[in-house]
């Protein structure tokens, strides 16, 4: 099984911690992981803020990148999300394709987008587990992101590996499937609807008094991270893939993480 | 006194971050679509089969869609052959002075009218008033924004931004210039101020001579109308007067009564979280005979004003499967927080942020706005009895806005040119694809970030301080994911060095 890491934009440049949690989940249930470094964006910034033209070559670059592999994970619902759904509509409507390459070229990207997957996705339904031997002696709320819930249609599998995370202790959040506000150039461009949505998110997280927020995508927990720091709230944003690499030797990996460690699962556990 | 107008609004953002800091709007909203939100939940989950209900309601639209000139046409012809004049309007104007004729031709200077949106998105009220004919709203939620002299916010409710105290004052108020005013001692119990609407609109009822609806279905293999409601005012319209004007978009068609049974259930479902609607009214034609019920004078005004633009659009055109439940408003989180009245048209929510710049195009700086007051949640999407994918529109338009290229205006195709107004950010877009596709630049990038770290302030200049107004920033890391990588593992991807040289060697190709 040929496996690549699709690390996603945002986690590279900021996050690197959740890619190497997500490599040691993955190395840590046998599966070999390759990081092909021709990768970059998957376009959705672009793509959603209505610069589809650009975006037709980073639709080209995945599907060549990644296209010897059987398997493309991901540890963002969005990004996942955007390949899957939009990768194959960009590139049937691209200019061209008339040609019997460039066919070719459209199959391939709609090819190459049905086999990647969110992280939460391919160790449930491809590896079949659910239980990843992680040890995460915290409270935590989960807020499942509106592209994982609604178009990838994650549905309980997040919380079924959280679930099965010894020490956890899962915090149900109210009116979790309300977006959080951050929607991209949304943040930005409607920043007023965008920080009360953020806000009204970050109440309800700590009214729960789980001491983290874990979500599948890094780009979410950075608004209601910027969100729930600014207002001086110790609750931390935290990725499910850092969680998943915990084990009662540590965390996983060293630093660089959506909020950074929650103390440090050996400290706590004494 | 005529109701406001939506003309001259600010542009989203700005309308949007005022209603966000109106505390009492914001409370009223929430407590309206969270009860709403809730009870549709449940309605929908009632049908074991509404995935397929779904699939079907969007399916039946489509197929209409396809052939909307034939069942148009047939539509014509029942009507008329039951008695009907069929009217045809291009436009807002057209239609307004097709019914101001209609209503002139009679002799009146008074008509009841029937909740629709149809004569809300041509400013029906304003184009009477101003040719000296008053035209009186009968839906409790219409009279309410008609006494206050408002503006609708919400297609099914369109005082929903008001409370109780805010009716009650405005039917004290206001009633008593308009008929038969409201009691003294009028309290703000829900029963209450419905009886003082009831024995308000009454008097109009009887007195009206002419009626003026619009439709949620037409039959186009018997013309029928139909009409929805909850009240029972519509039932009252349709009924009393001699002559009914009915102004319906082209959209609305159905072939056949079988397809009618699966909107019947869509709607009610959608719309109020009722299993059946309290009244449902249908009528073909004019009522001919002697002493036969209903109005002896009908006339149905057929309104285009965009559509079949929208229609021309291929992604686009899923817009017009809309049957205005408003499901998509109610669960909308941008619309909870910005209010209807930020959307600037009588279509507000998610439905208005893509029918808006489809029937009046991206033009102004309002319109050309409202492809982005969304989230891109899919909240919408996921409610909506008919399956439009909002989200997926919403796209489609924002690229209109920024690119520009083909579009059908006025029947025309034409070339659209991007909005103005969204330079530095094309530029900004283009920067950073030339950089994905550099990997290099990339990493150069995130090099130089991750050594400059220390000296990265908290608050940003520009656009960026619309984040750091109310986030803070994260920290910039000291080695990127990629470095790391490279630190660690040395190669590219497990010893398959093809496909990273492949990329790196585009890298030094250069720009397309
Ligand atoms: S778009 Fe869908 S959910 Fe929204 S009003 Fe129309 S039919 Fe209802």
């Amino acid at each position: 099984m040929r496996v690549a890491l699709f690390v996603t934009c945002v986690t590279d440049t900021l996050y690197p911690g959740t890619g190497q949690a997500a490599l040691a989940v993955l190395e840590r249930l046998g599966v070999e992981v390759d990081f092909p470094l021709a990768q970059s964006c998957c376009g959705q910034p672009q793509f959603n803020t209505g610069y589809r033209r650009e975006t037709e070559p980073l639709v080209r670059r995945f599907a060549e990148v990644f296209r010897g592999y059987d398997h493309i994970v991901t540890p963002s619902g969005s990004c996942a999300a955007m390949v899957r759904e939009n990768h194959p509509r960009i590139a049937a409507r691209a200019p061209g394709g008339r040609s019997a390459d460039e066919a070719d070229e459209v199959a391939e990207v709609a090819e190459v987008a049905s086999r990647t997957y969110e992280l939460s996705e391919f160790l449930v339904d491809v590896l079949g587990v659910t239980d990843v031997g992680a040890y995460y002696p915290h409270t935590v709320t989960y807020h499942p992101t509106c592209h994982g819930l609604r178009t990838l249609g994650l549905g309980d599998r997040p919380r079924r590996l959280l679930e099965n995370v010894r020490g956890l202790e899962l915090m149900e959040l109210p009116g979790a499937g309300e977006c959080c506000g951050f929607g991209g150039t949304f943040a930005v461009k409607n920043a007023a609807v965008s920080a009360e949505m953020g806000a009204d998110k970050a109440r309800g997280i700590e009214g729960t008094g789980a001491r983290a927020v874990c979500a599948v995508d890094n780009s979410c927990l950075m608004h209601i991270g910027g969100i729930l720091a600014r207002r001086g709230s110790a609750v931390r944003p935290v990725h499910l893939a850092e969680i998943l690499a915990s084990t009662d030797g540590g965390a996983a990996t060293d630093g660089g993480t959506a909020g950074g460690t929650v103390g440090g699962a050996k400290e706590e556990a004494r | 006194m005529s109701g406001g107008t939506f003309l001259g609004m600010p542009a989203f953002p700005e309308a949007a971050a005022a209603a966000v800091r109106d505390t009492r709007l914001r409370g009223n909203l929430r407590h309206a679509t969270g009860t709403i939100r809730a009870k549709r939940a449940q309605a929908v989950a009632e049908l074991p089969d509404w995935a397929g209900l779904r699939a079907a309601g969007a399916a039946i639209k489509d197929r209409t869609l396809r052939h909307l000139d034939h069942y148009l046409e047939r539509l014509e012809e029942a009507v008329t052959a039951s008695g009907g004049t069929v009217h045809w309007a291009a436009d807002a104007a057209e239609a307004n002075r097709i019914v101001t004729q209609l209503v002139r031709a009679t002799g009146e200077s008074e008509v009841v009218k029937v909740k629709s949106m149809a004569t809300q998105e041509i400013g029906l009220n304003a184009a009477l008033e101003a040719a000296g004919i008053r035209a009186y709203e009968t839906d409790l939620a219409e009279l309410i924004v008609q006494l206050g002299d408002d503006l609708p916010s919400h297609i099914l409710v369109p005082a929903i931004h008001r409370n109780r105290g805010e009716i009650r004052d405005v039917f004290r108020s206001e009633m008593g210039r308009w008929g038969r005013p409201a009691p003294e001692d009028l309290s703000e119990e829900p029963a209450e101020l419905a009886e003082a609407a009831r024995l308000h609109l009454r008097e109009k009822f009887l007195r009206a001579k002419v009626g003026i609806s619009g439709a949620n279905f037409m039959v186009a293999e018997t013309g029928t109308l139909v009409v929805v409601e909850s009240e029972g005012n519509g039932r009252m319209c349709l009924t009393l007067p001699e002559t009914l004007i009915s102004v319906v978009g082209i959209e609305k068609v159905v072939p056949t009564w079988r397809d009618l049974e699966v909107f019947l259930q869509l709607l009610p479902r959608s719309s109020t979280a009722e299993r059946m609607n309290p009244y449902t009214s249908m009528w073909t034609g004019a009522a001919d005979a002697e002493g036969a019920d209903g109005p002896r004078d009908f006339h149905l005004v057929l309104l285009d004003n965009g559509r079949t633009d929208a229609l021309a659009d291929t992604v686009g055109r899923q817009a017009l499967r809309c049957i205005r439940c408003s499901a998509c408003l109610n669960v909308c989180p941008v619309y909870e927080r910005a209010g209807g009245h930020a959307y600037g048209s009588a279509y507000p929510g998610p439905i208005g942020a893509i029918l808006t710049p489809q029937l009046r195009g991206t033009v102004t700086e309002l319109d050309a706005s409202l492809p982005y007051a969304s989230s891109l949640c899919g909240a919408c999407y996921e409610v909506c009895p008919v399956a439009i994918d909002i989200p997926q529109v919403l796209v489609h338009l924002r690229e209109r806005v920024v690119e520009g290229g083909e579009a059908t205006v006025r029947g025309r195709r034409t070339t659209v040119r991007p909005a103005r107004g969204h330079a530095a950010e094309r530029a900004a877009m283009r920067a950073a694809r030339w950089v994905f596709e550099h990997p290099a630049a990339l990493r150069a990038g995130q090099r130089l970030a991750s050594r400059t770290r220390r000296l990265h302030p908290r608050r940003l200049p520009g656009p960026g301080r619309a984040w750091t107004a109310s986030r803070e920033l994260p920290e910039v890391p000291a080695e990127s994911f990629r470095d790391w990588w490279l630190r660690e593992r040395g190669d590219d991807g497990g010893g398959r060095k093809g496909r990273g040289e492949r990329g790196e060697r585009r890298d030094r190709g250069g720009d397309r």
